[in-house]
């Protein structure tokens, strides 16, 4: 895999890291020379001092081979733009793009960006659900958050302690995936029994995931 | 020609004459620019709005109006903001006549090819100086 990673100082540093372990090849485009030769020094990655939304930099950073151009930059426009010129001059197929004002996430990809990501929204939302309740921990948003995966903590008083999974009839779109009971996994089925102190894993879509929560957090 | 509702993103030396010029055609004009200070660009008898932000947050754009403007000119001196402005107002807004100023001819060419609408100065400068030269 091949991938251009745009802007983002230290946030590009510790992605190309990763992605050395994993074999990617990774080219960083940085327009401030001095965090440039720093990144160049410290990093196995190819290092290009320039702007990423230049057509000539892109090409030169081997845009034409690139399986993804991931866009990092403070400024939202300088983002859009250097993804939609990889995407369309150059071809490359997947186009990852920073949002600072989360409203861009939607236009950005109306505008044709594979995915756009609004670290203002994924780090207002982990406070929230911190907020909510300190039993629920989001575990990860799948899919570009189409599902997620939530881990959950009955307590005594729960109504659902007691009864089994068939009974408590949970919204559609949404499921069980397993229980941690005493230090065991449990994959369970329509009979198992909740029990208190029970911690469940449950995976559900953005639409039936307030019912779940409210059907398993009630007091 | 009937008056027209105008915004003019970026108030710099271009901003401000299209604005001004625009303005005392009897049009109605609103100026988007980050620095309150580049309004004093405008001329004395500017008639239209004026709105201190970063256009490439919607929310400024929104404050403009910009959904119902009939032409929509950005100008700011950033290929990039002018790329994204256009294509923000004629994707998302639908507005028919969108006019971005773009410097670099290879981005220019680019977007032009998107059916974006573009004017490079390098290139008009370029063709002036050509036209003037003895052949």
């Amino acid at each position: 895999m091949k991938i251009i990673l745009i802007g983002g100082s230290k946030l590009a540093y510790f992605l190309a890291k990763q992605f050395a372990s994993k074999n990617y090849y990774t080219t960083i485009i940085n327009d401030d020379l001095e965090e440039a030769q720093t990144l160049s020094r410290t990093l196995k990655a190819t290092v290009i001092h320039g702007e990423g939304s230049d057509p000539t930099t892109l090409g030169e950073a081997g845009a034409l081979q690139a399986d993804v151009v991931l866009s990092l930059t403070a400024q939202d426009e300088d983002n859009l733009i250097a993804c939609q010129i990889a995407q369309k001059e150059y071809g490359v197929p997947r186009t990852i793009a920073l949002v600072n004002d989360p409203e861009n996430q939607q236009i950005f990809e109306k505008l044709g960006i594979s995915v756009a990501f609004s670290a203002t929204q994924i780090i207002a939302s982990l406070i929230e659900q911190q907020t909510a309740s300190s039993d629920i921990q989001n575990l990860l948003p799948i899919a570009e958050g189409k599902v997620s995966v939530t881990e959950l903590a009955l307590e005594q008083n729960n109504p659902v302690v007691g009864k089994t999974i068939d009974q408590v009839q949970l919204p559609n779109g949404t499921l069980i995936a397993c229980i941690l009971r005493q230090g065991e996994v449990i994959v369970p089925n329509g009979e198992n029994i909740l029990q208190a102190l029970d911690r469940l894993v449950v995976i559900g879509q953005p639409e039936s995931y307030g019912q779940l929560m409210r059907l398993l957090c009630s007091e | 020609m009937a008056s027209q509702y105008i915004v003019v993103v970026g108030c710099g030396r271009l901003g401000s004459m299209l604005a001004s010029r625009l303005s005392s055609q009897g049009n109605s004009v609103v100026v988007i620019d980050p620095h309150e200070s580049s309004f004093s660009n405008l001329s004395s008898d500017f008639s239209g709005f004026q709105i201190t932000g970063d256009a490439s947050e919607i929310e400024i754009l929104r404050s403009a109006k910009v959904d119902q403007a009939d032409c929509v000119l950005a100008v700011t001196d950033k290929d990039n903001i002018n790329l994204m402005v256009a294509q923000v107002a004629r994707n998302v807004f639908e507005i028919g006549i969108v006019i971005a100023r773009v410097f670099d001819p290879a981005r220019e060419q680019i977007y032009r090819d998107f059916g974006i609408a573009t004017i490079s100065p390098t290139q008009l400068s370029a063709d002036a100086f050509m036209a003037n030269m003895p052949s």
